[in-house]
């Protein structure tokens, strides 16, 4: 039995900015940013599903940008802004985002296990490019795997929200343009 | 008796329950489950396709620091996990799957040893301390290899390596109809292996409760009271002794329906260590090393007369099982599943089959969804297809002419089908294409040059299978019926339990739904209890399309009969009889005066906590149970699915262009659900058609253990699907409902290669197999001389 010490000699201190808390992490360099996420910060809406960066269910934003997780050391998201799917319904509340309610609206998900995957992805997305074309967005979720959905109502879902965006932000700017 | 029929929540699409905790990341999948002292697990897998184990040497591993424990069979001393049919030795084979390898392996990725460590990255570093030694025996890896004469056994018991050998029907006088017949048409399908692909990959947390004496395997699977049955016969525990709970769960598509081997070392670990023992497959074991799917061959034949009516059936069925057969449905399954249905919609009037399950040194198989109608659906439709060329008819015209269209009808494959709309939806998915305008386009691209093909299929989906139809199959294990039980408790608040397990299939709704209207209740005061074998007294799980027809039925019986006793205990109350009452939106009022009423938190509060006041005759709580069975054939989805394709030259690429479904699935409970499962099957199926295959080597290495080699289709390549509706609803359930989760990809490899076969018209190419790779495209359409057309 070698079950004895705690991590090894190996280890060091860092410092995550995870939805906006600090965190201090002990931890082996090897370990992914996607293991600390969900093990060592017990945040397990971030998902595992090839450990290869293919299927982007572990997508968070670092710095605002889709990443995938799987292919990230913990230790190098270190001074990064990181952003999961925990960060997206209100707090206090609990009110789902209007992404979120995009997703259930259309029906984008069925097992949910990609999905905070293409969540964090559109969300990225759409902060990048908000005026994205339904081609455009076809061409994003592209970039992650669901086995359940065969995709269309995620686009659609996705298509959805960011035109509600666009057309609160164009009633908004009216409403500034008659002050 | 239900509330005012607009505020019936069947048939509409009611926002998922399940949506709020998956879309916030509040879900409870297995690996999000940690314990306190909790151990990692991980396999010492076989790198042989075949051969004897001479050492298992784990004095290194055990020396890994982190490393806690490395067991190997003779460790453990665990039982074998063996499936049986109840079938003659001539027609069945039973083999044994050990829970690890024990002196064989049989297949590349097969568990040899379970290494134990205090983090995964740990275990993973004792895996490859690990050294086992190998006698090589030669690997069977084709069917080929596996019915040459004389060919080495993967198991011994096994002559001709087959495992199943059954032949059925043989119609009287069916050699003579082909000898007579005007036209006879061939065809040799295959089908490539594919993996299920769950995105969330296999995975257990097994845990000993001291204190209830009872192991908790935590675990995604979607059959848990079959797990408990081999956990506790492997282990030698009392069955109450082991209680699975099943988590959310990330998909499973039959995948998670048979019982694996590594969830029951996991728990044979955690007993052996006195500690949890988590075990998550990774993607490489999930996709070389779990069970896979698909892989057949047909030879067949069919008769038809000079106006396209088809006369006779002929078919030989290969299915390539792998290494072992899977429990409880043994290898049997696929084999059996297609030689008893193949006819499928059309009316089939002489019919012979033989159908077969052979063993090779590949990962078993698992009932991936659909199970063996993918491919005999598309043995049947490159028939019609066939015929349809020789006779010089329309492809659509010759379906018209041969499906089913009186009901109910009873096939020469004995089975019984309950009506539906087989005839309508060929016909509206025919208007449905020409409408959009694409038998136009085709051929004006064909006037270019271009290569566009519309391609059809019809099929049905049987589901509802009930006990009857599995003990036909002659299953040893014969699953069927489904439990439920539904209890109000003193705040009126309703707590629904069934036997099937949702991973996906958004039963939280759906059988809420049920519930609530059946109750006439709000359905934010109903909650469904699901996958918990010391919940749930027992049930059979979700496989095979059963969940809404059998176990929603069965919700159904349950919630009706509780308002049975809601209505009992008011009449008592008012002195008149239950049926001068009924239920009203939370309440039993009186049909005589609808103005007096009684709530349910009265009704439950009386039930409850002053039983005294109920007649003796009405026992106190409010609970009610309801077993619900399917005692005929089962009930049968139907649809027809058109898809248009364009080649492309030089790169051979397969473009969807355009895709229509027309269902009927009787009532649809909640519609969205239901369009959500047909675009899902139909992605499934196209990627089976299309793009994914595991194959393997002369020496049974599988060629993909990622997705850098095994292609899962994106956004890209799936395209929208327009879906039309019909609704023949099911005279048995209790609903009206059938099952509709196979559907989509049943009907899309068969649509999907007729439309190539279509567009490759002009070449004189047709092809059978898939998937249709795009070398295989690129190939047919390079242009040819004339004395090279085949």
């Amino acid at each position: 039995m070698n079950d004895t010490t705690g991590l090894g000699d190996d280890v060091q201190l860092i410092t995550l900015d995870v939805n906006g808390t600090c965190y201090e992490v002990i931890t082996a360099p090897r370990r992914t940013l996607v293991d600390v996420l969900r093990h060592d910060l017990r945040l397990t809406g971030t998902h595992v599903g090839c450990e290869h960066g293919i299927c982007g269910a572990c997508t968070v934003l670092v710095d605002g940008l889709p990443v995938r997780a799987c292919l990230m050391f913990a230790a190098q998201a270190e001074g990064a802004r990181i952003t999961t799917v925990e960060s997206l319904a209100d707090s206090g509340t609990g009110e789902l985002s209007d992404l979120q309610r995009a997703f259930t609206a259309h029906h984008g998900l069925q097992c949910g296990f990609c999905t905070p995957g293409f969540l964090m992805l559109a969300q990225g997305f759409l902060a990048e490019r908000p005026e994205a074309t339904k081609e455009d967005i076809r061409e994003v979720v592209a970039a992650n795997l669901c086995r359940c959905t065969g995709y269309q109502t995620i686009v659609e879902a996705i298509d959805a929200c960011a035109t509600a965006r666009r057309s609160q932000r164009a009633a908004g700017a009216e409403e500034d343009s008659c002050n | 008796m239900t509330s005012a029929k607009d505020d019936r929540l069947v048939g509409r699409s009611v926002a998922r329950r399940e949506d709020p905790r998956l879309l916030s990341g509040r879900g409870r999948f297995v690996d999000d489950i940690e314990l306190p002292g909790m151990l990692h697990a991980q396999f010492v897998r076989s790198t042989v396709a075949h051969g004897t184990i001479t050492e298992i040497d784990l004095t290194r591993v055990r020396q890994v620091p982190g490393v806690v424990a490395a067991f190997t069979a003779a460790d453990l001393e665990l039982g074998d996990i063996t499936a049986q049919l109840g079938r003659p030795l001539s027609e069945f084979v039973p083999t044994a799957m050990p829970v690890l390898a024990r002196d064989r392996v049989r297949y590349v990725g097969e568990p040899v040893a379970v290494v134990v460590a205090r983090d995964p990255y740990l275990a993973e570093d004792g895996l490859e301390a690990a050294k086992v030694t190998y006698a090589p025996l030669p690997p069977i890896t084709c069917e080929e290899q596996a019915l040459a004469p004389g060919a080495p056994r993967v198991h011994a018991e096994a002559a001709g390596n087959t495992l199943v050998d059954v032949g059925l029907f043989a119609t009287e006088g069916i050699d003579e109809i082909f000898d007579q017949a005007p036209c006879v048409v061939h065809v040799d399908v295959r089908t490539g292996r594919q993996n299920a692909l769950p995105l969330e990959t296999r995975g257990a947390v097994a845990q000993w409760d001291a204190r209830e004496e009872q192991l908790v395997l935590h675990t995604c699977t979607q059959t848990p009271h079959q797990v408990r049955t081999v956990a506790s016969r492997c282990l030698r525990l009392d069955e109450r002794a082991v209680r699975v709970i099943v988590p959310d769960m990330g998909g499973g598509f039959g995948l998670k329906c048979v019982v694996g081997r590594e969830e029951i070392a996991a728990a044979a670990a955690a007993l052996r260590l006195g500690r949890p023992v988590k075990w998550i497959e990774d993607r490489k074991d999930a996709l070389s090393a779990s069970f896979l799917a698909r892989e057949q061959h047909y030879t067949a034949r069919a008769a038809f007369d000079a106006d396209g009516r088809i006369l006779g059936l002929d078919a030989d069925v290969v299915c390539d099982m792998g290494a072992y057969s899977c429990y409880p449905f043994t290898a049997g399954i696929e084999p059996l599943m297609a030689s008893a249905e193949m006819p499928g919609v059309y009316k089939v009037p002489a019919y012979r089959v033989r159908g077969r399950a052979i063993t090779t040194n590949k990962a078993p198989t698992a009932p991936y969804r659909g199970v063996s109608r993918p491919q005999y659906v598309m043995a049947m439709e490159r028939l019609m297809e066939r015929a349809a060329r020789e006779l010089r008819l329309d492809p659509v015209e010759i379906r018209r002419r041969n499906v089913i269209t009186d009901f109910p009808y009873t096939g020469v494959n004995n089975i019984t089908y309950d009506p539906g709309s087989y005839l309508e939806s060929l016909d509206l998915c025919e208007r449905a294409v020409r409408e959009a305008g694409w038998y136009d386009r085709q051929a004006a691209a064909t006037a270019e040059g271009r290569h566009i093909g519309i391609g059809y299929s019809c099929f049905s989906e049987r589901t509802g299978y009930g006990s009857a139809a599995f003990a036909q199959r002659k299953m040893e294990v014969v699953p069927g019926f489904d439990l439920a039980e539904v209890r109000m408790d003193t705040s009126g608040a309703v707590t629904a339990t069934t036997g099937t397990i949702s991973h996906g299939q958004s039963h939280e709704t759906t059988m809420a739904q049920i519930v609530a209207d059946t109750l006439g209740l709000d359905i934010a005061k109903v909650k469904l209890h699901q996958g918990d074998t010391d919940r749930i007294t027992y049930g059979w799980g979700t496989f095979a399309s059963r969940s809404i027809a059998v176990g929603g039925s069965a919700v159904r019986l349950a919630a009706g009969k509780l308002g049975d006793k809601l209505r009992a205990i008011a009449a008592d109350e008012w002195g008149i009889l239950p049926e001068e009452t009924e239920l009203d939106r939370g309440r039993v009022r009186r049909r005589d005066d609808p103005d007096v009423a009684l709530s349910y938190e009265h009704l439950a509060d009386t039930a409850y906590l002053k039983s005294h006041l109920l007649p003796k005759d009405i026992d106190p709580g409010l609970t009610a149970t309801a077993v619900f069975d399917v005692h005929n054939d089962g009930t049968f989805s139907n649809a027809t699915h058109g898809v248009v394709v364009e080649l492309h030259e030089g790169t051979g690429q397969v473009e969807i262009l355009a895709y229509f479904c027309v269902e009927d699935c009787g009532v649809a409970v909640n519609p969205q659900v239901v369009e959500g499962q047909c675009r899902g099957g139909i992605a499934q199926g196209i990627s089976g058609a299309l793009f994914e295959q595991i194959t393997y080597d002369a020496q049974g290495e599988p060629s993909a253990t990622s997705f850098m080699d095994y292609k899962v289709p994106t956004a890209h390549e799936i395209p929208e699907v327009v879906i039309h509706h019909l609704e023949t609803p099911c005279a048995f359930t209790a609903t009206g409902a059938k099952g509709a989760g196979e559907g989509g990809t049943i009907g899309a490899p068969a649509a999907v290669l007729n439309a190539v076969n279509d567009a490759l018209r002009p070449t004189g190419v047709e092809l059978d197999n898939t998937p249709i790779t795009p070398e295989t495209v690129h190939r047919a359409l390079i242009p040819r001389t004339p004395e090279q057309t085949p």
